[in-house]
């Protein structure tokens, strides 16, 4: 081992020389060794099944990097393959490219990219290609990660908010607030005597269960920034119509909920990067709640609302105390750099 | 007690509400608020819509950055142009159009300028930035202010030479009294809520004895609201104005004594300027002449441009309950979150962003 644990990142790592060998050699390839990737060529040669693929990216800049619940790593992973499994393809194959600021621990990389490993097998995914780049001190924040995906349709679907239809249900597959929430109070220092874990998993093995089944889903969305009434009023929007959600059955922790009240803030609004909003045909509803509810990730499935007949693409909420409530989209940002 | 869940119950709601409508008859009963927190809280409940016709809720200048005039975020403004100043502030004021910028618009040219939660994080800052002059810009009522003091008391005992507070702080019975002799007819007021666990509910005592109109100091819960709206139909129904907490688990009669003297030790009261209303005697705070030190307007002078108001901006009469948003020829046109003409839109507790958020597609 050359690299020694409490020594750092530094400008010549991303210099393409030896010590980017080094880089990759002591800490990414041990991590991520694979057929696809050890060759270590300039592109991955990849294989598909099927003719129809989806592809997708996200880039992750989280502060802090160490959140409780997870990490920058694992977020980066999740992230995508959530966004492919919610248009109903599987997720297979993942790029990771980072950009280190000069003077991160090399421990702290280390930990990031093992938690990128854990992830990856937990989906099932495998990482095939990447790349780093270093940049001055001052010029990053620590680490900031790009992840982009491939997935392959193994059924003939197409998830679109013009699919839905009035008496749709929606389905939620665990409480909400999460991942907002252990951020916000990781950063900030609130003095909470409880620690909110962020609810940041790899969704796609619950939701091929769910696509398996044969249930008619209209369409997916996993409720990152923004929130679950992000993700309505998007679909409402496109859809045109109306979405009604009751307050009561909307699932929250009672710690999620504190730590909301006491900062200001609206669970519905607030960050998760574990839960998926599903809209399914009303007759196929029971079904997908008891087939989420056996399965990890969806123990606390729940039906949260209904899409209406009515022509205007807003979401209506009903509170708890028996009046209504327009749900609209948010304005500026609720939480910087939470994902 | 789970106070969320118990007082967001629909049982409960709905007896209080046929209280309301038993108690109200058919007299009309206008009732204010005057806390930012309460407007909020009442849009998002949707109570307007429980309550029967006869009842008419407006919002008041309880909204203490919708209330900061022009001239102070002008000046806020200059202070973050000059070289070797920090600004701090509470993020509500970052997007507030001021006569010609806002800090929001100042940050993206030059990063100087910090939210914080509290003064806690604002005289961190001045420590770690010795060379630096930090400014607080200390807007809000008394729920904040004693916060503000000890911040000063605590830079006066570690000697700390670089912090200073824009002390823009204003206090809330003063407007009530303008009000209560103003153009619109008011049965009530639902009295705010912290600003009360601070001053302490005795503070409204003269609203009823000069004026004849009810006051109830409530909690932010929808029950609270609404047993409030109750407290106040009750006693206008039967000619009895007086002032009573409903809030009782936070507001005493006398309020944080300990929080007031920590306010009066470093704060005078003086005369402020408040947006659509004009200058109020007595209604603001001033840095007393012994922590002149730590005063902002002491310590810097600043030329300042001719202070502008927004053309058709219509938060003055929106502050004083004259009008409502959704009269305003702006709203939601021109003026709107994403592209604010005045603070009651950009405001978390602005009365405008309440109408534009709950209240838009009511029917």
């Amino acid at each position: 081992m050359i690299l020694k644990k409490d020594s750092v990142v530094t400008l010549a790592h991303g210099g393409g020389g030896t010590l980017t060998q080094q880089l990759i050699e002591e800490i990414f390839v041990p991590a991520f060794k694979n057929s696809y990737l050890t060759p270590l060529n300039d592109s991955a040669l990849l294989g598909l099944n099927s003719s129809r693929i989806a592809y997708t990216t996200d880039s992750f800049t989280v502060d802090p990097v160490f959140f409780p619940g997870g990490d920058i790593g694992y977020l980066s992973v999740c992230g995508t393959v959530n966004d492919l499994a919610v248009s109903g393809a599987e997720p297979r194959f993942l790029s990771v490219g980072m950009i280190i600021e000069e003077g991160l621990k090399f421990s702290e990389l280390e930990k990031i990219v093992k938690s990128i490993k854990k992830a990856a097998d937990e989906a099932g995914v495998v990482i095939v290609t990447g790349d780093t780049k270093v940049v001055e001190k001052g010029k990053g924040d620590k680490i900031f990660i790009n992840t982009s995906g491939i997935g392959e349709f193994t059924k003939d679907l197409t998830l679109i908010p013009s699919n839905i239809k009035p008496g749709d249900k929606i389905i939620v597959n665990g409480e909400i607030g999460y991942h907002g929430m252990a951020v916000i109070t990781a950063r900030e220092s609130f003095g909470f005597s409880n620690v909110i874990n962020s609810d940041v998993a790899p969704l796609n093995r619950i939701i091929k269960k769910v696509v398996e089944s044969g249930a008619r889903i209209k369409v997916m969305r996993d409720a990152t920034r923004g929130g679950v009434a992000t993700v309505l009023n998007e679909i409402a929007g496109s859809a045109g119509f109306t979405i009604e959600i009751e307050e009561e059955r909307i699932p929250v922790a009672e710690i999620v909920r504190g730590a909301c009240e006491l900062l200001g803030f609206d669970p519905l609004y607030v960050a998760n990067e574990g839960i998926v909003v599903l809209f399914v045909d009303s007759a196929d509803a029971e079904d997908v709640i008891r087939i989420m509810r056996k399965e990890k990730y969806g123990e606390k499935s729940r039906v949260i609302g209904t899409v209406t007949d009515r022509s205007e693409g807003i979401v209506v909420e009903h509170t708890s105390i028996g009046s209504t409530r327009v749900l609209d989209l948010l304005t500026g940002e609720m939480l910087p750099r939470i994902c | 007690m789970k106070y969320i869940d118990e007082f967001r119950k629909l049982g409960p709601a709905l007896s209080i509400v046929k209280s309301i409508e038993k108690k109200a008859g058919n007299q009309q009963m206008t009732f204010m608020e005057v806390c930012g927190t309460h407007t909020m809280a009442i849009a998002r409940s949707g109570i307007r819509q429980m309550l029967p016709e006869n009842i008419n809720l407006i919002s008041g200048p309880g909204c203490p950055v919708c209330v900061t005039p022009n001239s102070t975020i002008d000046y806020s403004i200059e202070l973050a142009r000059r070289d070797n100043v920090i600004i701090t502030t509470f993020g509500d004021m970052m997007r507030v159009p001021g006569s010609y910028s806002s800090l929001a618009k100042e940050r993206a040219k030059k990063s100087n300028i910090k939210i914080v939660t509290s003064t806690i994080d604002a005289l961190e800052i001045a420590r770690q930035n010795p060379h630096k002059k930090v400014v607080f810009i200390g807007v809000g009522f008394e729920t904040t202010a004693p916060t503000i003091a000890a911040s000063i008391l605590i830079a006066e005992k570690e000697n700390i030479k670089n912090y200073f507070v824009l002390s823009a702080h204003k206090v809330m019975p003063p407007p009530m009294d303008v009000l209560s002799r103003g153009d619109i007819p008011l049965n009530g007021y639902i009295c705010p809520g912290h600003v009360s666990a601070i001053i302490g509910s005795k503070s409204y005592d003269f609203l009823p004895e000069k004026y004849g109109i009810a006051c109830v100091v409530a909690g932010f819960e929808p029950l609270d609201i609404l047993k409030s709206i109750d407290m106040l139909a009750d006693q206008v129904a039967r000619s009895n104005p007086s002032v009573e907490t409903e809030y009782k688990r936070v507001v005493t009669p006398e309020g944080n004594i300990h929080a007031k003297a920590v306010m009066n030790k470093v704060f005078e009261e003086d005369d402020s300027e408040w947006r659509g209303i004009g200058v109020i005697p007595k209604s603001g705070l001033k840095i007393r002449s012994n922590y002149k030190m730590f005063d902002a307007e002491e310590k810097f002078s600043v030329d300042l441009p001719p202070v502008k108001e927004a053309e058709g901006c219509l938060c003055g009469e929106v502050l004083q309950g004259k009008v409502i948003p959704t009269d305003c020829p702006l709203f939601g046109s021109v003026c709107n979150p994403s592209e604010p003409v005045g603070p009651c839109m950009v405001s978390t507790e602005g009365t405008c962003a309440a109408y534009y958020k709950y209240l838009r597609s009511e029917r």
